[in-house]
């Protein structure tokens, strides 16, 4: 008896697999071994805090049969990573957590050959904001304040950032040519270690993402002044957008997954999949409001549609700014 | 008195079963990690990180995953120190100094001495370090601050200083030691300009620079092991250790002479530990240099002193709690480690920064109170394993060479998952040999590939702050008089030289 029932259900259960073997020619990929999970920055930083969270979100929740395996590559502003994603062996297995530089470096050094129209657009996680912090100690409390006060001290005002043409270089060079102003720029490591000179009053001002200053946001060692939004950032109610102060610029990073050139169309769909199923999680929610993140998930040819966009309005930029001819 | 009761309620709450079973098991994981050659404490957290989920759910606190997290991290900086000594080949980048009188004791029989003193100057470091954590926090935190980039820049020179001031040596030698590995220091895309230098031939290997594991492996596994087989030629040079217990409570009391290293290597340490962007590495490193500058007898280093040992394990301990200070009050994590845990904070929806202590008591002091139980366990294990790791080095010489040439092999790819990395290093190991030759001592190269990335940013960054003065040197209030001192260091043996000189010439004639 409990020979013949356990023989049916071995029976039932061959049955079952080949059934859903045969049902499931859409989701022909499945990863087969772990996936490389590039990171285009050094430990510690945004977006390596941002990697780490989404690879235990998908370990938590067991999204995936098998787990992502991060990898650092922050060398030459994420030249590293995307010569790096460019020869990858096994695409399908590869993919990688970006910033702007994903636009940029390419545009700054095309001798790269890397094209980023040939990255699989995986998935998009959200897009993050800056704003323009000073020190509470420096008496500046709103955006004309500042102007006035930058204006005066002319190359004394030292904005700290990530590196030379970087998100934050591309805003001081904003303010700079815009309001007249002489603001020296001082590049450093991640922006971690910016808000930490900024607190300690080693620079004047910074224009860190909110995940990076909140800590001396709270503590009341910052302040900010202006969002670089299209509208004000639910974290900061008080705190008016750049347009509102009469500027005509706002400027996001976007933290997009991509595989690397060559992915299967079905590997992508499988990451797609993936990347939104963490995306709809109530960690990753929960972490972009807490972080002051924007932007909804994004996926295929939309996301293909928005970086080339994005990758227009970066050449314009680095254009204007001299850093490409 | 605030401080007691939260530490004694911290304390009590580290002791709790399960948080005193994680701490356990996250020490004997952390010692595997970090005697591993390749593999450190970051490779150890990292890759346990999202396992702290399971915990936190099993739990239901933060503290708990927080304790099994930092508890690997001291039990790879005991654990560092075990292959630096039996082997030669440093077990991570932070045990690189012990290399240097660890593995000498080893070749005369002295082991057991070193493995012991590196245990004990570990738990004096990381005890010492987490007394001044408890009591003196918040106040260390505004002082990190205090720190710009003259200031560390001028800290850095220091370091040099201590290796260049130092009789005995080749002082021309070590400078030209120094130079080389400043110059690999440069390879790679540089952070200022964005602009890729000294890629040599366009290989991409070269573009995320000369990782400093890659040369430390290379000289000290890779190197040594080719030095040991030309030195002996013949099987089992290495002198005989027995273990009794005897021989361990020997050891532990001949630890009283290494006092002053491990004095030197808890303070320091500690100190280099809490400022961000340095580290365990370098602080042990500078506290190597230190003590040697310090000792009576500093011919004797490199050669099996004692001090040797102790001062470079206390230190990096220290700085291991000492790079939780920044992490945990200013939210900037202090070495690689750190930064791994500080996204774990942030996954757990901590916010580090300076509000932490006063808004996470809980988590807070139970930490600290695990930072003392984690070192006593650590110290334990430690001294238990001691004879398995005196049996390691009873293998014959002609067995021991394939292992640590594999391991130094595998240990190189561990760390950066790049052929290219394990190519260099093997390079590196075959030039090491020749230099060593010639005589020239290799620590300054390796001092110099850690130092110089965090040192070359800092001067440019000062520089243009001041554009282009170097007076932004001598005229800030903390960075004036350790600029000083680095340069009376670095010209002292000029100064010697020239009285030696004047002496011997008024000798004759007197």
């Amino acid at each position: 008896m409990i020979v013949t029932k356990r023989l049916f259900c071995a029976a039932l259960g061959a049955a079952a697999l080949t059934a859903a073997s045969f049902a499931a020619p859409a989701q022909a990929f499945e990863p087969n071994k772990p996936i490389d999970f590039v990171i285009m920055a050094g430990k510690g930083g945004g977006a390596d805090k941002m990697a780490r969270l989404m690879q235990s979100i998908i370990e938590q929740q067991d999204l995936a049969p098998r787990p992502l395996v991060p990898i650092n590559k922050a060398g030459g502003s994420g030249a590293e990573a995307l010569v790096h994603m460019k020869g990858a062996k096994d695409p399908n297995h590869t993919i990688m957590v970006t910033l702007n530089s994903f636009f940029t470096t390419p545009l700054r050094q095309p001798g790269l050959g890397v094209d980023i129209m040939e990255f699989a657009p995986v998935g998009r996680m959200a897009e993050d904001t800056f704003l323009l912090w000073v020190h509470k100690d420096e008496g500046v409390t709103s955006f004309d304040q500042f102007l006035e006060t930058a204006k005066s001290r002319g190359s004394d005002w030292v904005m700290g950032g990530t590196g030379k043409n970087s998100e934050d270089n591309i805003i001081t060079d904003f303010l700079n040519n815009n309001y007249g102003l002489d603001i020296k720029y001082i590049p450093y490591k991640g922006g971690g270690e910016v808000a930490k000179q900024l607190a300690g009053q080693q620079i004047t001002s910074s224009v860190n993402n909110p995940s990076e200053a909140l800590g001396f946001y709270e503590s009341g060692d910052v302040i900010p002044l202006v969002a670089f939004t299209d509208e004000r950032l639910p974290l900061f109610p008080d705190v008016p957008t750049l347009r509102e102060v009469g500027g005509d610029f706002s400027y996001f990073m976007q933290r997009s997954v991509v595989g690397a050139p060559g992915m299967s169309a079905e590997a992508q769909a499988y990451y797609t999949d993936l990347f939104s199923k963490a995306y709809q999680t109530d960690q990753w929610q929960k972490y972009k409001a807490d972080k002051s993140l924007m932007g909804d998930f994004m996926a295929g040819d939309d996301l293909k549609a928005y970086w080339m966009v994005q990758r227009d309005r970066h050449e314009a930029i680095l254009k204007a700014s001299g850093a490409i001819n | 008195m605030d401080i007691l009761t939260a530490l004694m309620d911290g304390l009590w709450v580290a002791l709790q079963p399960a948080n005193l079973g994680l701490a356990v098991l996250g020490v004997v994981i952390g010692l595997f990690v970090g005697a591993m050659p390749g593999l450190g404490s970051v490779n150890g957290v990292a890759i346990l990180l999202p396992f702290t989920f399971v915990i936190q759910e099993m739990t239901g606190s933060y503290t708990a995953p927080m304790i099994f997290l930092a508890a690997i991290y001291y039990g790879a900086m005991y654990g560092g120190a075990i292959s630096s000594i039996t082997l030669g080949i440093p077990g991570a980048s932070t045990a690189v100094a012990t290399t240097f009188d660890g593995r000498p004791m080893a070749l005369t029989g002295q082991a057991d001495k070193a493995l012991v003193a590196a245990a004990v100057a570990s738990f004096a470091g990381g005890t010492i370090s987490t007394v001044l954590f408890t009591m003196f926090a918040p106040p260390l935190a505004s002082v990190a601050l205090q720190f710009g980039d003259p200031e560390i820049f001028a800290l850095m020179l220091l370091a040099f200083a201590t290796f260049v001031g130092l009789g005995g040596d080749d002082i021309p030698k070590t400078i030209f030691s120094i130079c080389f590995g400043l110059v690999l220091a440069t390879v790679g895309f540089d952070i200022i300009s964005g602009e890729p230098r000294l890629i040599f031939f366009d290989m991409v290997g070269f573009s995320d620079g000369i990782q400093f594991l890659v040369l430390a492996i290379g000289v000290y596994g890779i190197g040594e092991m080719i030095w040991t087989i030309n030195a002996s030629r013949s099987d089992d040079k290495m002198a005989e250790v027995t273990i009794t217990a005897k021989r361990v409570m020997a050891a532990i009391r001949s630890f009283a002479g290494a006092w002053r290293g491990t004095a030197i290597g808890s303070f320091l340490g500690f100190f280099v530990g809490i400022l961000p962007a340095a580290g365990a590495t370098p602080g042990s490193l500078m506290a190597y240099g230190v003590t040697k500058m310090a000792s009576k007898d500093p011919k004797s280093f490199g050669k099996g002193n004692i001090d040797g040992v102790a001062a470079p394990e206390a230190a990096n301990n220290s700085a291991s709690t000492g790079s939780m200070l920044p992490m945990m009050t200013l939210g900037i994590p202090g070495s690689p480690t750190t930064a791994v845990l500080l996204a774990g904070m942030v996954i757990w929806g901590l916010q580090p920064g300076p509000l932490l202590f006063s808004e996470q008591p809980d988590f807070v002091w139970p930490l600290i109170g695990s930072f003392y139980v984690s070192n006593v366990v650590a110290l334990l294990v430690n001294l238990a394993f001691i004879p398995v790791f005196l049996w390691m080095l009873r293998m014959p010489f002609t067995i021991l060479a394939p292992i640590i040439f594999v391991l130094s092999l595998v240990g190189t790819y561990a760390a950066y998952q790049d052929m290219f990395d394990v190519w260099l290093m093997v390079l590196f190991g075959a030039g090491a040999f020749f230099l060593r030759l010639l005589d020239y001592p290799l620590a300054p190269a390796v001092l110099a590939i850690v130092l110089g990335p965090i040192a070359e940013p800092k001067l440019r960054q000062s520089l243009l702050f001041s554009d282009g003065d170097i007076s932004i040197f001598f005229t800030r209030p903390i960075a004036g008089p350790i600029t000083i001192t680095a340069l009376i260091l670095i010209l002292l043996p000029l100064i010697k030289l020239i009285r030696d000189k004047l002496r011997a010439r008024r000798a004759p004639a007197g």
